[in-house]
Parts: C-alpha cells; sequence; structure tokens
C-alpha cells in the first residue's frame, strides 16, 4: 500500500518539526517582547508619581519667575548632564506657585522667560505664553505644560518625572485643575 | 599572471561562483539604457558603501553613552589624527546619499520604470527611500548635542499626537520617561544594526529584481506598456538591439560612482564634519535647535501651517504621500513610459521640488522664529530717533524693553514673526495701535497687563512716528470731523 506524499511518515515528522520549532518561537517571544517593550510598559506611573526637589521656597522670590533645575528620579550612571531637566518657576504669593515644564506645547523646544514684557517665547517657531502659562499667541493649541508641586517644609517639590508632550495623557493629567496639594 | 588564474581556478573549483558571476556580468540589457540617466541607482550603493565603511570607522571610537558621547566627538574631531575627516566624510555622505536616492528616485518615476513589471522593486525602492531618511534622522541624534538633544524632543512631541498609541511610542522611542542614556542606546542599535540590516537586505532584494526583470527599457513616446505583450516585447529587444552590461553600461556606472567618491571627499574635506554643536545638557536652554538639512522643509512646514491643521497634517500627511508612492505602481501600472508623454508626472515632480525648495530655503532664515536677543542687541536705528519729543523717544525705550523688537524689525533688523514697523503708522491710526498693543490679536500677545498706562502712551506716541517723511500717518476721519464740529460748540460758552 502506497499513501500520498503529504501524508507519510516523514511528512508528519516535518510537520512536527516545524509545530515544534513554532511553540519553541512563541515561547521565547514572550521575554523577548516584554524586555523590548518594557520601556514603554512598566514603570509608567512610578516616574510620573516620584516627587523631586527644587530646593527651598526662598530661592524664588514672590511676583518672580526663576529657572530650577531637578535631578530626574530614574537616574543611570551614563545619563551625564541629561539626568537632569529644569522648568520655570513662577512664585505668586507665599504659598501659591506655578512650575512650568521647560517644553513649548507645540513641539517641546525651551521656552524662554522674558520679564520685561511677561512673556515666554519659544525660539523654535514662535509660540509665546503669558506669565501664567496661557497660550498668548503663535503656533501651541494650549498653554504651558503644568507640574503639580507641593510645598513641604519650606521645600518645593515637583511631579516632573516625565517628558511633556502635547499627545500625552501624562501631560494633561499637568493641568486637570489647579490642585493645591498645600492648602 | 599564471599563478594568480591557477588560484582562481582553485578557488573556483571549490566555491564554483565564477560562472554565474560571469553571466551576471555579462547579461544584456537595451542597448540606450547604457545611459548617463542610469547610473544614480549604481551611484547611491557607491555612496551606501562608503558609508558602511566611514560608519565603522567611527564605531572605533564613538561612545554610545549620553554622558559620553559628545566627548568622543569632540575627541574625534580634535585629537585623533584624521578623526575630523572620517566625521566628515560620513556626514557629508548622508547628505550625498539622500540627495542621490532622490535624484534616482526622480529618474525612475519620469521614465516609468515603477510600471509593470518592475512595481515589487519600486516598492522596495519607497521603504529605502525612508530607510535612508531613517538613517539621516537618527545619525543625526547620535551626534548627541544640543540640536539632537532638542531633535529628540520634536520627535517625540510629533509623535505623541499619535491618536491612542501616541504615549507609548513616545515611551518606546525614548527608552523611558525622559531624554537620557536610554535614548540615545537605542538609536545607537537602530542607527548601527535595525536599519542597516534592513537597508543591506533590501538593497540585495532590489537588485536582484533589476537582474531578473531587467533594466527598464528607455521610454519611447507611444511605446505603450501592457501586461499581456510587455514581457514577450522587452525580451525580443534585448535579443534585438542588446547589448552585454559588462563592459557596454558598466563604464558609465564606474566612473560616476567614482566622480561621486571624489565629489565627497572634497567637500568633505572643504567643508570639514557638521559640528557637534552645544554640549546636550538640558539645562542650557539658551538654544534654538534646527534640523539637518533634509529635514528643514519639514521645520518650515510645522511652523507655517494653521496650529489646527498642524496634528491632521503630521499624522495624515505621511500616511498619504507614502500610499500614494506605494500603490503608484498599481495605479498607473501601464501605459505609457515617455515623460514627454506624461505631463501630469512632470509637472508633479515640478511643484513638489518647488514646494520642498521654497520651504527648505523659508526655514535657513526661518522668519517664523522671533530673534530673541533683538530687544537687547540690536539698537532703533538712529533715523528713527532723530527729531522726536521725549516722549516719543521714551516709547523708543519700551518699544526695545518690552521685547518687541523680538518679533518685529526695524530698519531690517530684529524679528520677523510680526510685521515690520518701519512704517506702521501708515497703515494704523492711534486707536489702532493702542488697541493691537493692549489686546492682542492676529498672532500677537496681549500687552495690556505688562504696560502701565504711561507707558503704552509713549510706546504708541513712538509708534505714530513711524512713517515715511512723505507720508502722512493714517488718522481716523470720524474722529477728525468730530473734533472738529466740537471745536467751536466748546468754545463757545466759555468766551
Amino acid at each position: 500500500m502506497t499513501l500520498p506524499d503529504n501524508m507519510t511518515r516523514r511528512a508528519l515528522l516535518v510537520k512536527l518539526g516545524i509545530l515544534f520549532n513554532a511553540c519553541v518561537a512563541a515561547l521565547l517571544a514572550v521575554p523577548i517582547l516584554r524586555y523590548l517593550l518594557s520601556s514603554a510598559v512598566a514603570g509608567q506611573k512610578s516616574a510620573y508619581e516620584k516627587w523631586m526637589s527644587l530646593g527651598p521656597l526662598t530661592q524664588f522670590p514672590e511676583g518672580e519667575t526663576r529657572l530650577a533645575t531637578f535631578t530626574n528620579p530614574d537616574v543611570k550612571p551614563w545619563d551625564g548632564k541629561t539626568a537632569e531637566s529644569v522648568c520655570w518657576v513662577r512664585r505668586i504669593d507665599a504659598d501659591h506657585v506655578q512650575v512650568f515644564a521647560i517644553n513649548c506645547a507645540h513641539l517641546g523646544c525651551p521656552v524662554r522667560w522674558f520679564p520685561q514684557s511677561g512673556l515666554f517665547l519659544c525660539p523654535c517657531h514662535g509660540g509665546a505664553y503669558y506669565e501664567d502659562g496661557s497660550r498668548a499667541s503663535g503656533p501651541p493649541e494650549r498653554g504651558l505644560f503644568e507640574y503639580p508641586y507641593k510645598i513641604q517644609d519650606g521645600s518645593l517639590f515637583i511631579q516632573g518625572g516625565e517628558l511633556p508632550t502635547p499627545g500625552s495623557p501624562v501631560a494633561s493629567l499637568y493641568t486637570i485643575e489647579k490642585k493645591l496639594p498645600c492648602a | 599572471m599564471r599563478l594568480i588564474s591557477q588560484i582562481g581556478e582553485w578557488f573556483d573549483a571549490r566555491v564554483q561562483l565564477a560562472g554565474a558571476i560571469r553571466e551576471t556580468a555579462e547579461h544584456r540589457v537595451p542597448r540606450q539604457t547604457a545611459s548617463w540617466f542610469y547610473v544614480f541607482g549604481s551611484g547611491a550603493l557607491v555612496v551606501f558603501g562608503m558609508q558602511v565603511v566611514t560608519g565603522i570607522l567611527l564605531a572605533l571610537v564613538y561612545v554610545p553613552t549620553a554622558g559620553e558621547a559628545w566627548n568622543s566627538l569632540q575627541s574625534l574631531n580634535h585629537s585623533i589624527t584624521l578623526g575630523w575627516y572620517i566625521r566628515a566624510l560620513h556626514g557629508w555622505g548622508s547628505n550625498f546619499m539622500v540627495a542621490v536616492v532622490l535624484i534616482h528616485m526622480v529618474q525612475v518615476f519620469l521614465f516609468g520604470a515603477y510600471k509593470f513589471p518592475r512595481e515589487l522593486t519600486w516598492i522596495v525602492g519607497v521603504f529605502l527611500l525612508l530607510m535612508t531618511l531613517g538613517m539621516a534622522f537618527s545619525g543625526q541624534v547620535l551626534r548627541f548635542d544640543q540640536d539632537a538633544f532638542w531633535g529628540i524632543g520634536i520627535g517625540a512631541s510629533i509623535s505623541s499626537r499619535v491618536p491612542v498609541l501616541g504615549p507609548w511610542i513616545v515611551r518606546l522611542l525614548l527608552g523611558g520617561p525622559i531624554i537620557a542614556g536610554a535614548t540615545l542606546s537605542r538609536f545607537f542599535a537602530l542607527h548601527v544594526f535595525v536599519i542597516p540590516g534592513l537597508l543591506i537586505a533590501l538593497v540585495g532584494l532590489h537588485l536582484l529584481m533589476v537582474l531578473k526583470l531587467g533594466i527598464n527599457d528607455w521610454p519611447m513616446p507611444g511605446r505603450i506598456v501592457r501586461k499581456s505583450t510587455y514581457v514577450r516585447e522587452y525580451t525580443e529587444l534585448v535579443e534585438k538591439d542588446g547589448v552585454p552590461f559588462v563592459p557596454a553600461a558598466i563604464w558609465k556606472d564606474l566612473l560616476f560612482g567614482g566622480f561621486l567618491l571624489l565629489l565627497l571627499a572634497s567637500v568633505a574635506a572643504y567643508y570639514g564634519p557638521f559640528g557637534p554643536s552645544g554640549r546636550p545638557d538640558p539645562t542650557i536652554i539658551q538654544t534654538a535647535p534646527r534640523p539637518d538639512y533634509f529635514f528643514l522643509w519639514l521645520y518650515a512646514l510645522l511652523s507655517l501651517l494653521p496650529p489646527q491643521m498642524e496634528t491632521p497634517a503630521l499624522l495624515i500627511g505621511p500616511v498619504i504621500a507614502i500610499g500614494f508612492l506605494l500603490l503608484l505602481p498599481f495605479l498607473f501600472g501601464e501605459g505609457e513610459k515617455s515623460w514627454r508623454r506624461r505631463p501630469v508626472a512632470v509637472l508633479t515632480i515640478a511643484l513638489v521640488a518647488v514646494v520642498l525648495g521654497t520651504f527648505t530655503s523659508l526655514a535657513g532664515h526661518a522668519p517664523w522664529s522671533p530673534v530673541m536677543d533683538a530687544w537687547s542687541g540690536a539698537p532703533v536705528p538712529q533715523k528713527f530717533l532723530e527729531k522726536r519729543t521725549a516722549l516719543e523717544r521714551q516709547g523708543a525705550l519700551v518699544f526695545q524693553l518690552k521685547q518687541c523688537r523680538n518679533c518685529h524689525s526695524l530698519g531690517d533688523a530684529g524679528g520677523k514673526r510680526g510685521p515690520a514697523l518701519d512704517s506702521v503708522a501708515v497703515v494704523q491710526t492711534k486707536d489702532q495701535l493702542i488697541r493691537q498693543v493692549i489686546q492682542g490679536g492676529g498672532n500677537m500677545p496681549a500687552y495690556g497687563k505688562n504696560l502701565s498706562p504711561a507707558e503704552t502712551t509713549a510706546l504708541v506716541a513712538f509708534l505714530e512716528t513711524l512713517h515715511p517723511a512723505s507720508q502722512s500717518p493714517a488718522r481716523d476721519a470720524s474722529r477728525a470731523l468730530a473734533s472738529e464740529t466740537s471745536a467751536p460748540a466748546s468754545a463757545e460758552p466759555h468766551p
């Protein structure tokens, strides 16, 4: 008795071999994909929720807007200077501040504060914001990103562990409402 | 000589490739395709080979960490023998690569090479173009300087606008929540392993299809491509009027490839390497990042589009453009090949070239960017201060101090974001000027909160003097009438 070619024992073994390899590949794909996507999935909350110190509140005189430097929450030894970030701190009165991300809400270029005209100006495409961060003119579709802050023992802390971008839900979280945790 | 041929025979007895290579080299091509128009593909291949070599040479020294990359580039530029020249070759090679690939693409488009049966060759070519651009962008990131650092931020801002997936794409791109060491490491992997690997594989496929399907025949007006007859006609053409690729055609490829390399070597020696610009230090914000040459048009586009159009244009534009390129051979797979009979094709190329050229040239001087130091760096020209009252001169001071100059030029110095104000008094009355200054509008911020009444009065008094001597300032006719009729009336009750 002869069997068709695709029903012989050898053909079955070839199919078994392919199936076996597919199973092993699927098994290996799990750790590989988890490794590859880890930066996008893991730690999303933790980086955002950490409080970072901007130093004592006394460095920010009332009525002025000043640049502040902070160290990112998750720093690697090889990050070099990129371990640090900057933000604009506007001290409104004794208990109230606004902390703006340095990144323009248009495409992320660093905005500069001009106290004389009370404007933040972006050097890239000319976005302009008023002193309270609201949009004044130019291509940005919204005001500056704001970091949540708290004042503890005379020091200022912010949650700013993530690059704010126009489409990020974290960015919109930044401006849901003017939360005043210290009030 | 005999020894060489003996060694050759010894090897070929084992690898047995000489026959296949000879056959490939001597494959017949239509006589007219042995043309100077057909050298750009091989030109791109030559420059690509050069990029691989110089890339490996740079990798011998380059340190792909955020902390040290910039220092290793300085070291290449200044302390390693001819390190600057290898950097220059690789950087200029990248520009050459994009340029030659684009020229090649325009040529095969105008010669109808994407039509049946070479659809897949064209599609693979489209992906090769995208990868070339991907190499150009990721290469700019590896030159980890200020421009690169903020450039990644711009890339992240654009990617973040993708609906739903945006934030995940950003994190995947950055390798974490911010731009840091992990970001550079993954761009290094992309630039050195992933994209080049794909490029080499697809270049192989692209070339294989050129050999299997034959080089595109010279387009003759009236010689129509039909799926039913094309292959037979092409075979007949090659049999009747074909020449062996080696030596009939290849000498032009060789000369052009050599010329390209010589040009690249000269340009690199003359102009030197690109940057690096300032240190990638996020705390230094006195920077205005600019993209490399081949992305300048995008920089211009993002400045000139109305804000509400931007996200749709960024997300839908590329899908339409790439989709059109991929579908092109299926939409127009048959018919006339000659550009002489395809006016729409020629116009399309002309339009795209003019648009890209205009945007690129505009981006060269970026009129939309404020000049951030004009208020302190560019004094009001003397002619605008002569014969002015004290109030008007005070207004000129306000004009400088409130950074008006950053967006408005006087005497051709200052920002071009807003209109030049050399003769603003001719087009705006006093009341209009006050309103514009206080309320803003038309893409100008409102200054109401930041100008005292005295400052506004002085500023507008100065602005009112900005008109040519031969032209009187604009005035409100109704106000003039009102003051004429009211003047006697108010005078009478008080004799």
